[in-house]
């Protein structure tokens, strides 16, 4: 089953996030900001990033624009998680190399569905 | 498919709470220009108002939002830190936490400062406005619908960029999710691939037309192409019934919005820039259990202990049989020793937290009340690393805030009474911490006018508590505050005065095995010191044997233990005796006396003094033997059977018997109960003859 690395720095929305892909049955890392995730990163592979944007440390469009430069993550989805839907974060997020964004508050059969989108 | 995430609303209600902790101090350091501040502050709003959003508090969400939009502007440099901005910020922090409050609760929350912070934040917000109107008009993506008429399917064009499969999409994922809604054919083009010497497999070079038999909207298919729309030339067109597949009305999803992130470059570049020199934070990762869970943990390991005190009594019992299993045996229950007092250290320090924990509410606390009284105050707080039991810190924050309150209320004066007495207008309040043996010590001192002790005198006079001829040092007039019904306020502000007095204080402190101290100095000011034990779980003992029955000494408050010697024997007046230690005079308590055990049986029975220290003071206690060092496990006496002046609790001993801990501070208490079972000097003198 597909392999998912969840970055947030709040714990709820990490554990939800989690717990609704784990119910599916993917496999799931947690990291607590961009830099625990790069790190988290470059130690294995994933099917899947999401990402939060506003974390203490690393913030997640620049994890997205340093894991495209990790050879194992050239093609691998990165997603957003973002409460703001405005066209300028999305550009911004295409900027950093993601691949789509989620936008919060978070729902948990609206992320089963689209994460199809990009994984199996 | 529904998935129920109400298990994680603890979580969240735990995270937001120190968030707001987080926001609150951080408010109150804030200056102009501190970037990692006010970005601290914008995170802990954003997850809070995220969070709400998920939970369906929606009361929570829209308050949030407005005080997220009023940061996110500080943020951007589009707003000047300012105190009045921080102080309606701080009370949206208090409207936040009562909001998340009634959420909790499923109750609606209805009041009032929620209403006029809120409409503070929006009068903030108004100068921005028609900024704020004319963005969010430029975000609306234009929805008419087109497609009223009887559509049986859509003819989808995908023309992806050549770069697609770096993004991370992948134009078969999106295929099988268009699956969702019916049947599909897809032609696909090849013109543009080239030989397969020439090709590149991190290219797209192909182009596809799909006819999709379905009945859902423009907008569904649009849906699944959200994340590719700049990577690709999509037209969605409907095929209605009884027609060919003509394109005749084209929905053409919105091209990339170039100017769209040219009008704010500098939200674009400065993010990234601004959080790179970032320190880093030292994260050591962390999870988050369950106190109950530790709780059990912790009691566990107790039992284990216990058990092992057990083995380790009967590896004593077989220690001349000689056979070399028993040998190794033995040697396996040292090693249970040393593994289970070092398991259970680090057992107990999972539940230590530093009191920083207790402290962080307090420069809110001074800042709201020193402006209520219009008195200027600098807090200091020092040792806020210092470590203790959760359950401990649980149980000092309000003695504490009591304490501070007091500080702030009745210790400091006001500038104008300051400068006269010659004095920095800013008063301070000082609370420091520190560790002391098993101790932790909090001080919280002033440089107020110190305790005014005529007045406390006149008080308590009036109170009943004293009577005029009774004789009094200053110290102990001072300590009459912390006397049942004693209150000095000439009018009950709604500050100190809250009904709850300094005996309260002192009581709770006491129920939690510490102690509180005062010192003042009219003038100069005023020192209450509070010391605590650090757990009240676990004790390192030594065990004592008093007419062949077994107790616990705390390790502790043992200074020294020596063989009794005559010479230092004195007695005063009454039957009290002291003890030449050191060349100072010490009490000397017996415990067969004080405990009214058997008398003595054989000369070699009280033959050793434990000194003992408590508070300051040293006393020395005869027993009959000195026995193991043993770590106990605390069982409560009163929650078991009820409180016993001059024992502190039980624990369980190796061989299963029940031993008493011996409370030092009790003992004196104990000796004033019964004067007259206080030791006999002469019997002493002959008896060590």
């Amino acid at each position: 089953m597909a392999k998912i690395l969840v970055v947030d720095d709040s714990a709820s929305i990490r554990n939800m996030v989690s717990f609704t892909l784990n119910q599916q049955s993917y496999e799931t890392v947690e990291a607590i900001d961009g830099s625990d995730g790069l790190a988290k990163a470059q130690n294995q592979n994933f099917d899947l990033v999401i990402t939060d944007v506003n974390m203490p440390g690393m913030d997640g469009l620049t994890l997205c624009s340093k894991l495209r430069l990790l050879p194992g993550f050239k093609f691998t989805p990165v997603l957003i998680l973002t409460t703001e839907s405005s066209s300028d974060l999305k550009m911004r997020g295409k900027n950093a190399g993601a691949t789509g964004w989620l936008v919060k508050p978070f729902n948990p059969d609206k992320l089963l569905t689209t994460i199809k989108r990009v994984i199996r | 498919m529904s998935i129920d995430l109400s298990q994680f609303i603890p979580t969240f209600l735990e995270e937001s709470f120190e968030g707001l902790e987080l926001m609150e101090s951080s408010l109150l350091n804030l200056e102009q220009g501190d970037d990692e501040t006010i970005d601290a502050i914008f995170r802990a709003a954003h997850s809070i108002k995220g969070g709400a959003g998920t939970f369906g508090f929606n009361q929570v969400t829209d308050f949030t939002h407005e005080v997220e939009t009023l940061l996110d502007e500080m943020r951007d440099g589009r707003r000047d830190v300012n105190p009045h901005d921080t102080d309606i910020l701080l009370k949206s922090v208090d409207c936040i936490r009562l909001l998340i409050e009634s959420a909790r609760d499923g109750v609606v929350c209805d009041a009032p400062q929620i209403k006029t912070t809120f409409h503070a934040i929006e009068a903030l917000l108004k100068r921005e406005e028609s900024d704020a109107l004319g963005s969010s008009q430029a975000t609306q993506v234009n929805d008419q619908d087109n497609t009223e008429q009887q559509t049986i399917g859509w003819t989808i064009e995908l023309i992806p960029t050549v770069e697609i499969l770096q993004t991370g999409n992948d134009v078969l994922r999106l295929f099988v999710a268009l699956e969702e809604f019916g049947q599909y054919e897809a032609q696909v083009n090849l013109d543009r691939l080239p030989a397969l010497k020439d090709l590149d497999p991190q290219e797209c070079l192909m182009s596809w037309v799909l006819t999709l038999t379905s009945d859902c909207s423009a907008d569904d298919i649009g849906e699944v192409f959200e994340w590719v729309e700049d990577e690709c030339e999509l037209t969605i067109s409907p095929i209605f019934a009884q027609e060919p597949t003509e394109p005749v009305e084209a929905v053409t999803e919105a091209p990339p919005k170039q100017d769209d992130c040219a009008v704010n470059p500098a939200s674009t570049t400065a993010n990234p820039v601004a959080t790179e020199p970032k320190a880093p934070t030292q994260n050591v990762g962390s999870i988050r259990v369950g106190i109950d869970k530790v709780d059990a943990l912790i009691n566990r390991v107790g039992e284990l202990v216990i058990t092992q005190a057990m083995l380790k009594q009967i590896g004593n019992e077989i220690i001349d049989v000689d056979d070399d299993r028993l040998t190794r045996l033995r040697e396996g229950l040292v090693q249970l020793e040393g593994n289970s007092r070092d398991l259970q250290e680090d057992v107990m320090r999972i539940r230590m937290l530093p009191i920083s924990f207790v402290f962080n509410r307090f420069p809110r606390m001074v800042y709201d009340i020193s402006s209520k009284l219009g008195k200027q105050v600098e807090l200091k707080l020092s040792g806020e690393a210092t470590e203790l039991d959760k359950t401990v810190m649980e149980k000092i924050g309000d003695p504490l805030v009591h304490l501070v309150r007091n500080s702030l209320d009745h210790g400091l004066e006001g500038p104008d009474e300051r400068i006269a007495a010659g004095k920095e207008p800013i008063g301070t309040v000082h609370l420091n911490a520190y560790h002391q043996g098993g101790y932790i010590n909090i001080d919280i001192s002033d440089d107020g006018r110190g305790l005014n002790t005529e007045k406390i005198r006149e008080k308590a006079l009036e109170k009943g508590i004293i009577s005029a001829d009774q004789v009094m040092s200053d110290q102990e007039v001072n300590e009459l505050i912390f006397a049942a019904g004693f209150s000095t306020a000439d009018a009950v502000s709604d500050l100190s005065g809250r009904g709850v007095g300094m005996d309260v204080v002192r009581r709770n402190i006491e129920s939690l095995g510490g102690h509180v101290a005062l010192s003042s100095t009219v003038g100069k000011g005023s020192v209450f010191s509070v010391s605590l034990p650090l757990t009240l779980a676990i004790l390192d003992g030594q065990l004592i044997s008093v007419a062949g029955q077994t107790y616990i000494v705390p390790l502790v408050s043992i200074v020294e233990s020596i063989q009794i010697q005559k010479e230092a024997l004195k007695a005063i007046a009454g039957e009290q005796s002291l003890y030449l230690y050191r060349e100072q005079y010490i009490p000397l308590y017996s415990i067969r006396n004080l405990f009214s055990l058997s008398p003595k049986t054989s000369e070699y029975d009280e033959k050793m003094v434990i000194i003992v220290e408590s508070s300051g003071n040293k006393y020395a206690l005869v027993v009959d033997e000195l026995k193991d060092q043993q770590q106990v496990v605390l069982k409560s006496l009163e929650t078991n059977y009820m409180a016993v002046t001059g024992v502190s609790g039980a624990t369980i001993l190796g061989d299963g018997g029940v031993s008493l801990i011996i409370d030092i501070k009790g003992l004196a208490a104990l000796k004033q109960q019964l004067p007259h079972n206080g030791i006999s000097h002469q019997l002493l003198q002959e008896e060590c003859a």
